[in-house]
């Protein structure tokens, strides 16, 4: 075990995978000699080699292209999104072209390609680097969706997803990139894609939550512990598809549940895990589910991020809310 | 000072032509080395391609065939492109280039399937190295470069080539896609089909460069405008290309100047509302199918006897591949979840098992 920041364990797993397997190609802007503009490829260009480390132009649909290429004759290509702000000059390639791959192809042809990319709010950047965009991906059917927020869980997930024979979206939360270290195993190891975590144990609330959020609600559950309320903080870490059997055992136990997100109360996934709630466990609820989302605003300019981004007392509040219904 | 950057940039695009409209060769030395047989071949296939385009149209109407983009007239500039190539090489077609995936080995029945909208069209045969028609006018293009980089970190003395039209060289992911084979000097060839038109917008409506192959020049790639109704110069100019890519030597632009006689697709594009009789006119003298047999007739390499074989044939083709296509299983929503993943997640498994109920009903 070595104690490492959240990048340093995803930098970890690309250089396991890209020594368990040679046709893994990593690339995108920055990620060569540079080693990426927050260190996530630092030093990987120099243990394996141009060949397989490499700079792009700057073009994020160029990029998209190039992993499906790439992904089609024989490689497992590690694209970086620098910012998935960014997103929108590569949907086309995303959702439209990978996500479709094997479909149009009637299972014939697959795009096993990871795109990794840094997101979230707390860290003062400028205007389209932080937007919590998951919703859009959750909305595309054939991708799936991961959003770690631990050195551990970064790990064991990326590997996963580079394993993975269909196109995954691997989203980086900037706040949790450095801001604490975890165990860490310098062995590889996986974990199952679509596998929820229980991060904390509780019989009053369930908190339904993922990204920068995990850690604001076992904030909150701290806190509400001192009020006598007991809450269970599931850290959902594939966001696509939903663990649906950890949520509906988490809120049949509890009988009430909050979902937290950073996005906006019209974006993220918020409303889904509501419905599947809803759809699942009626009979268990004793109160509404209740969400914790940012206002539907465009995001925040730099310094009006305090005042808009969800955080541990907006937790608290919904908590109790729900608890005293 | 008068500065003619853009005369001079034009001047390094002249149309590459070998045959004249009249089948006579007005560029022996750029004649490229194709056998008696594969002379035959070319102008099978293209008049194959002219009878199939004509079914294509009536089958349509008659409802037999769905979706439908007709290709008369590019006969030279797909069929021509495509003969260049090994059987090794990818082709990365936009939605009008059905004919190069059938002559690179995509069954007949399979490119109908695909027109009506059945996933058997998709499920291309092993070792045929085709992807499905592409609809996202330049998303091609960006692939292409993506396997021709991957060809070339293989080894693979092997070629990606991906075709768009006019309308589809004001796409960014043109421009992207050209760049990013010329930064990895990639083995791709990008063909554009320039057929005047992208629907009803002429091409002097996409662009003010005056050819499309100098677009080659913002890559930093080769560039080359070739008479697209002429199948030598189409077939010598991807050669030409072919070799340099797999040499090491990166991308090439090939623009095939072309037209297209028919519309636009078959979903009511009325090409007369845009296009004169005097144009058309004009591009039916320089059919590549005349041409080309009045040069084989020169030559004693083809007969009207041999013709109406070809015309026999491929309409016999065509009626067992719409038969065949017409033997293929009706899809099931249960077949449509199971090509979404290898491994089902929850909510496509929850809804596999109702569809499943519901078929059996």
């Amino acid at each position: 075990m070595a104690q490492m920041t959240m990048i340093q364990a995803i930098t970890d797993a690309m250089r396991t995978e890209l020594k368990n397997n040679e046709n893994v190609l990593v690339f995108g802007e920055d990620v060569g000699q540079n080693g990426g503009v927050f260190r996530a490829t630092e030093g990987l260009q120099k243990e394996f080699g141009e060949d397989r480390v490499f700079d792009t132009p700057l073009a994020e649909s160029g990029i998209g292209g190039l992993a499906l290429g790439l992904g089609m004759t024989g490689f497992r290509p590690v694209m970086e999104i620098q910012f998935f702000g960014f997103l929108f000059e590569v949907m086309d390639s995303v959702v439209a072209q990978m996500a479709r791959m094997r479909y149009r192809s009637g299972g014939v042809y697959n795009s096993p390609v990871t795109i990794r990319s840094p997101f979230g709010g707390g860290v003062k950047t400028p205007e389209l680097h932080a937007d919590s965009l998951e919703g859009l991906m959750y909305q595309s059917p054939g991708i799936k969706v991961i959003i770690p927020s631990t050195p551990y869980d970064a790990k064991g997930l990326l590997i996963s997803a580079i394993r993975d024979n269909d196109p995954v979206v691997f989203l980086e939360h900037m706040k949790l990139y450095r801001s604490f270290r975890g165990e860490v195993p310098e062995e590889e190891y996986t974990i199952e894609i679509g596998k929820a975590d229980v991060k904390r144990e509780g019989k009053d609330v369930s908190i339904i939550t993922y990204g920068a959020m995990v850690h604001a609600s076992l904030k909150a559950a701290e806190e509400l512990e001192k009020e006598g309320i007991s809450a269970e903080v599931i850290d959902l870490r594939t966001i696509s598809p939903l663990d649906i059997d950890t949520i509906i055992a988490s809120v049949e136990k509890t009988g009430r549940a909050i979902v937290v997100q950073e996005a906006q109360k019209q974006a993220g996934i918020g409303a889904f895990v509501v419905a599947e709630i809803n759809d699942r466990a009626i009979l268990s609820l004793e109160a509404p589910v209740l969400r914790v989302t940012a206002p539907d605003t465009v995001f925040p300019f730099a310094s009006a991020e305090d005042v808009w981004l969800p955080d541990h007392k907006d937790i608290v509040e919904k908590a109790k809310k729900v608890y005293n219904f | 000072m008068k500065t003619n950057t853009i005369d001079a940039v034009q001047d390094q695009f002249e149309t590459f032509q070998i045959l004249s409209e009249d089948g006579e060769v007005v560029n022996e030395a750029a004649m490229p080395e194709l056998s008696d047989e594969q002379l035959q071949e070319l102008m099978r296939r293209m008049v194959y391609t002219r009878i199939w385009d004509q079914r294509a149209i009536s089958l349509n109407r008659q409802g037999r065939l769905g979706f439908y983009a007709p290709v008369a007239g590019q006969e030279a500039s797909m069929l021509g492109t495509q003969f260049a190539l090994d059987k090794e090489d990818w082709i990365l077609p936009g939605y009008r280039d059905i004919p190069q995936l059938v002559f690179h080995g995509l069954p007949l029945y399979k490119a109908f399937l695909y027109s009506r909208g059945h996933f058997e069209g998709g499920q291309i045969p092993e070792g045929v190295n085709v992807l499905m028609p592409q609809i996202i006018i330049g998303a091609q293009i960006i692939q292409a470069a993506g396997f021709g980089l991957g060809l070339k970190k293989k080894g693979k003395k092997n070629v990606a080539i991906t075709y768009t039209g006019d309308g589809g060289a004001s796409q960014g992911d043109f421009y992207e896609g050209l760049n990013f084979a010329g930064a990895y000097k990639a083995n791709a060839i990008f063909v554009v089909q320039n057929n005047r038109f992208a629907i009803s917008v002429p091409v002097e409506k996409q662009s003010a460069a005056k050819t499309i192959a100098q677009k080659a020049v913002a890559a930093g790639i080769e560039g080359i405008q070739v008479d697209g109704m002429d199948v030598l110069a189409v077939y010598a100019a991807t050669q030409q290309a072919r070799e340099r890519a797999v040499n090491g030597e990166g991308p090439t632009l090939i623009e095939t100047l072309t037209y297209r006689y028919g519309p636009h697709t078959m979903a009511g594009d009325d090409p007369t509302r845009y296009r004169t009789k005097e144009l058309d006119d004009e591009w039916t003298k320089k059919d590549p199918l005349v041409r080309f047999r009045k040069f084989l007739e020169g030559k004693k390499l083809w007969s009207e006897e041999q013709e109406n074989k070809v015309v026999d044939q491929a309409k016999e083709d065509i009626k067992e591949a719409i038969k065949k296509a017409d033997g293929a299983a009706k899809q099931k929503v249960t077949d449509l979840i199971g090509f979404m993943f290898e491994e089902l997640p929850y909510n496509l498994k929850e809804q596999m098992e109702e569809y499943k109920a519901k078929e059996s009903k």
